[in-house]
Parts: structure tokens; sequence; C-alpha cells
């Protein structure tokens, strides 16, 4: 076991946990975190992506001990005071999710995505989700979801 | 079935030192965990044979971006998103910038390294064909020293390389001497997003009218490691693309790639087809060069 200090959400942790243990699993099972999902736990899904100190990855990727001091923002912490996101009202509003298992990572894929890129064109969305798979929606709303979220100038965290 | 995690060992040795000299005091005991991206995969589903792990993603002093006046330097802890947002690499080493941005997805690339991809070693990689062609070379570290080999030495066979058991791959220098060269790099896969390869080729060739002065050719999955294509560079090179001799020439250096040429049947395509479609994308960049 390993000692890891991480800020999940705003809110400080200290836990102790196997070093290799998935940074998924610690979400899921130690902090009760299980808006993040597992999809193929091999990092071609993106259903399990959050930011990890601002970067969208695969959090079944990352063994719990690279954590250690870092910030972490799961799809609990993209609402605020139970107001939704403008992403996540966006995806709501244009039919961007259906079954919600890949939602969470669409949702944290495309928080990334306009932190990089205020207007982003078609071609750069596309990419930006390339790595985030959703077996419902045909992505055409997901896109159009993301494209409406683009509009809405500021985007809060 | 998943591995159990409590079964592995993970530390995160404070320096670049003190990697070395825990390699270098158990030789073979021990495996560099950088980015995840395959190690990880292997853990998920219960083949990671290897039980003690060294961090190495924090070191700071393997994630760097040089430059001189004749290379890039480019530290082995280098991501895939620090590659894509280099000037320097987007403007001197275009096949690198865009194999960069074909390896996996974004979240893969804010992960996955450079130094990774190569000492993984798999015959599909995407950046060590846009290496072979630059002709990159190895700097290669261990507590007793340092030593720098060229990259078309380091893939020894299926999964092999060249690093011995206490060395670290540290920097990847990359020559930036190609302005005056036309690029090429193709990849071919099940669809255009995150695919690994069937074929990948890179290719670099320098014309002095219509006859071909320097040609370079890296390609992946044409054999059972990653390979610079030696004897269809020969069979092109000195030779003419003028519209009598185009077609003769693209016959001989299909022969010559297809002589060098020993890909595998495996679950992403066939011997056959890696090999024809080896030859076609070649094809595809002679033509290239004569079409402006």
């Amino acid at each position: 076991m390993t000692t890891i200090n991480l800020t999940i959400n705003g809110n400080r942790q200290t836990l102790d946990v196997p070093p290799m243990k998935r940074l998924l699993d610690v979400l899921r099972e130690d902090l009760h975190l299980t808006g993040t999902k597992e999809g193929c736990g091999e990092g071609e899904c993106g259903a399990c992506a959050v930011l990890l100190d601002g970067d969208l990855v695969n959090s079944c990727l990352v063994p719990a001990l690279q954590t250690n001091g870092s910030r972490i923002c799961t799809i609990e912490g993209v609402s605020t005071e139970g107001r939704l996101h403008p992403i996540q009202q966006c995806f709501l509003e244009r039919g961007g999710a259906q079954c919600g298992i890949c939602t969470p990572g669409m949702i944290l894929a495309t928080h990334h995505l306009l932190d990089k890129y205020l207007n982003p064109t078609m071609e750069q969305i596309q990419e930006g989700l390339a790595g985030n798979l959703c077996r419902c929606t045909g992505y055409m709303r997901i896109f159009e979801s993301v494209q409406e979220a683009a509009k809405l100038t500021t985007i809060q965290t | 079935m998943r591995s159990d995690v409590t079964q592995f060992a993970l530390t995160a040795p404070p320096s670049l030192a003190a990697v070395l000299a825990t390699l270098a005091n158990d030789p073979g005991q021990h495996t560099l965990l950088a980015g995840g991206t395959e190690l990880m995969v292997a853990l998920g589903v219960g083949r990671l044979t290897q039980k003690s792990l060294l961090s190495i993603h924090h070191l700071r002093e393997l994630r760097f971006i040089g430059l001189d006046d004749d290379a890039i330097h480019i530290g082995s802890g280098t991501t895939f998103t620090d590659i894509r947002r280099s000037k320097a690499i987007a403007a001197d080493l275009p096949l690198m910038a865009q194999s960069a941005s074909w390896t996996g997805s974004v979240a893969n690339q804010n992960r996955g390294t450079l130094g990774g991809n190569i000492c993984n070693a798999s015959p599909a990689a995407d950046t060590p064909p846009a290496l072979l062609a630059y002709g990159a070379t190895l700097t290669l570290v261990s507590a007793s020293g340092t030593r720098t080999i060229p990259y078309s030495d380091f893939h020894l066979g299926y999964k092999k390389t060249a690093l011995r058991p206490d060395e670290l791959l540290h920097t990847i220098t990359v020559p930036r001497h190609f302005a005056g060269y036309r690029h090429y790099i193709r990849k071919v896969g099940t669809r255009n997003a995150q695919a690994i390869s069937k074929i990948a080729l890179a290719a670099l060739a320098k014309l002095d009218g219509d006859v071909i002065a320097d040609i370079r050719l890296g390609a992946a999955s044409l054999a059972d490691r990653p390979v610079r294509c030696s004897a269809a560079e020969a069979a092109l090179t000195g030779q003419s693309l003028s519209p009598q001799n185009l077609d003769a020439t693209i016959r001989a250096a299909r022969a010559a790639l297809a002589s060098e040429a020993k890909p595998i049947d495996d679950i992403r395509s066939t011997a056959k087809y890696r090999a024809a479609v080896a030859g076609n994308l070649l094809e595809d960049f002679l033509r290239s060069l004569m079409s402006e």
C-alpha cells in the first residue's frame, strides 16, 4: 500500500491504496465516485476519461501512484451546486446522451476540447472526441451538442 | 481476467540517478513505467508479467524538446501532445508531427511518451517509421555511462531491442536538415481514428531534376520490427522519375521492397495484403513526386 494525496473535484483526500491500482478503481471503489464508467478497460473507449491536472486522461490507464499530488476533475465535479454545466445542458437539450455510459467521458473530453479551442471546427471536435466511443447516438447529436456548448462564451468549471 | 493489483510493486524514484542506480543493482528485475498506455492495458487484461515497476513519468529531466542548428533533441518522457505542440517539430519534422497526431486518442497522447513508443518495440508503432526515415539516433544512459546508437540498430527482432537491462532511453535526436526534401507519410488501418496500423510508410526524398538524389524509407508492420527499407532505397537512388522512366523505376522499386518485406499474418491483416499495400504506398509516393 502507498499513501497518496489528491485534490478531487476541489476536495483534498488522503488515501492508502495499492500503487498499481487503476485511478478508475480508486475513484469508483475508494471514493464512491461512480459517475466515471468502465467501458473497455484498455484506453480505447474513453468512458473512464477524467481531467488530471487539466489534461484529459483515461483513468483505466493511470496507476494510483502517478496521481499523487495531482488535481482530478470527474463528472461529479463538472456541475456546481446542483446546476448543470453549460456543456451538460447542451448534451441534454441536443440529445447528446442516450444510455449515458459514454456521457461522462464525452463531457470531460468536450471540456478539455473547449479549454484548447474556443471555437473548434467540426474536424477539431471529431478529433477531440475520437477517443470516446458511443454505441447509441451515431455521434451527430454529440457533435451538435459540442458545437452548441462552444457557442456559449463562458465556460465555467 | 484482470490482474490482482496488490501483486505488483510500483515506486517512483526521486531522480533519474536513483532510477539508474536501481536498474544497475538488480538488472532485469524492474520495468520502467512512463505514461502507462501500454503496460496498464496489459495489467487490465491480466497479461502484465513484470511484478516490479519503476515510475518515470514524473521525471522532468526526461521531458524536453531541445533545439540546436543540426538537430532536435527529444527527451524520452516527452508526450505525443508535447510533440504536437512543438512549432520546431511541425516546421522541420512534419512526419514526426503527423505520426504523433495519429498515435491513439487525445487522452492517450496526453499520457503516452515517445520513449515508450520506441521501447515498447511494437512493429506497428506509429512514430518509428518517421524516426527511421529521418535517421534518428538514440542516447541510452545507465549508471555506468552513456552511449549513442543509430535508431536503425535499436530493434533486433520482435519486441527485442538493443537496450541493456540496466539502461534507459534518454534522448531521441533527429537531424533537422531536410528542408529540400519531399515528405510523405501514410498509415493504413481499419479506420482513420485510433486504429493500429496494418501497414505504414514514412518517406523522404530529395530530387535533382527528375533524378532521385536521396531517398529514405521507414515502415511499420512490414516485418517483425520497425524497419528502414534499404533495398528499395538502393534501387531508387540515382534513378530517374521522368515520364519515360517512371514506370520502370516504380517496377524496380516495388520489386526491391517486396524482396526485403517480411510481413506476417495476424488479427489485423495478412502478409499478402501488407506486402501489396506497402508497394502501393511507395508507388503513391513516387508518383506524387512528379505530380507538381
